[in-house]
């Protein structure tokens, strides 16, 4: 009996650590009457759609909407339309881009193409980035005040508290990458 | 109980504790609009992005609709969209609701001022 007790204590500790471990933070979301922004007694939180409705479908993420955006389109889940006029030229650009090169933290690297499936060039290009490599000089503390990156990360993409998905290269993986491209 | 299942029942609460005790409240990336709304009457406005890059890519509004993307720096009168601009391109009736339904989008409490909530720290000194 004993053992028993005991033996489903530990099974139930194990559990709990694995969900920590695996998501942890568990995804939820506030209804809208909650939130602290929407009036609870205006006729808006019955009508409007519950962000859990339509976040929980989505690729789960640890932080921000707690959605991994960018794996939503590429995988489909979700098909934002991507002009409203017909004449309007919709441009995506397929190149990474490698920056912090000589940073104590690991490289970054920059995928143009999953910033141009949502933005186009001029959102960035060149009033908060210089088109020509290394032009424009980065730096993590403008980002973390607003600026550059941070003008999105921290805003509506993912935020500033997962460093390791734009450092993501280490030194020797960026050199070799370097080596190959120049060779 | 063994040693064992103590430690066990004691890990166990200490996971449960460090769980986080509730969801962010407002949504990442929820916009208050209340500029003019509330001296002219009406609730603050509640933009969320959540819900409208699911249905429209950033560039859309950030790049076709003229949007900048600084959270304040887009003086948008309720005229503007009944003639179309801004949101009025899409809040028209046939892609959205018309502006007529005030209340799906001054949805915010009273007293909110104006920015970007749900966020981490990025809004910086001075930014509204």
């Amino acid at each position: 009996m004993r053992r028993g007790l005991s033996g489903f204590l530990a099974a139930l500790g194990l559990l709990a650590l694995m969900a920590a471990g695996a998501f942890g933070q568990v995804p939820s979301w506030k209804p809208l009457a909650q939130d602290d922004l929407h009036d609870p007694a205006g006729p808006a939180v019955n009508l409007l759609q519950q962000p859990a409705a339509a976040l929980s479908v989505l690729p789960p993420d640890g932080a921000g909407n707690m959605v991994r955006w960018v794996k939503a389109l590429e995988e489909g889940h979700i098909q934002p339309r991507t002009a409203l006029r017909q004449q309007t030229k919709v441009q995506v650009y397929d190149k990474d881009v490698l920056l912090n090169l000589k940073g104590g933290m690991p490289v970054v690297r920059f995928p143009h193409k999953a910033h141009t499936e949502w933005l186009d060039c001029s959102n960035c290009h060149d009033h908060l980035f210089k088109k020509q490599a290394g032009a424009t000089k980065i730096s993590m503390f403008r980002i973390l005040s607003g600026e550059q990156c941070g003008l999105c990360h921290g805003a509506v993409s993912f935020p500033l508290t997962e460093c390791s998905r734009c450092h993501s290269v280490s030194h020797a993986q960026a050199r070799k990458e370097l080596e190959g491209q120049s060779r | 109980m063994s040693a064992f299942a103590t430690t066990a029942a004691v890990v166990f609460a200490l996971v449960l504790l460090a769980l986080p005790a509730g969801p962010l409240r407002a949504e990442y990336g929820d916009v208050v609009l209340n500029r003019r709304a509330e001296a002219a009457g009406v609730r603050p406005v509640v933009f969320p992005h959540w819900f409208h890059r699911i249905r429209f890519r950033c560039k859309v509004c950030h790049f076709e609709l003229g949007f900048q993307m600084r959270a304040g720096s887009n003086d948008v009168r309720m005229n503007d969209i009944i003639e179309g601009r801004f949101c009025g391109m899409c809040h028209n009736g046939e892609i959205a609701w018309s502006p007529e339904n005030c209340d799906l989008c001054h949805s915010g409490k009273p007293g909110l001022p104006s920015g970007i909530f749900g966020g981490h720290e990025t809004n910086g000194p001075g930014r509204w």
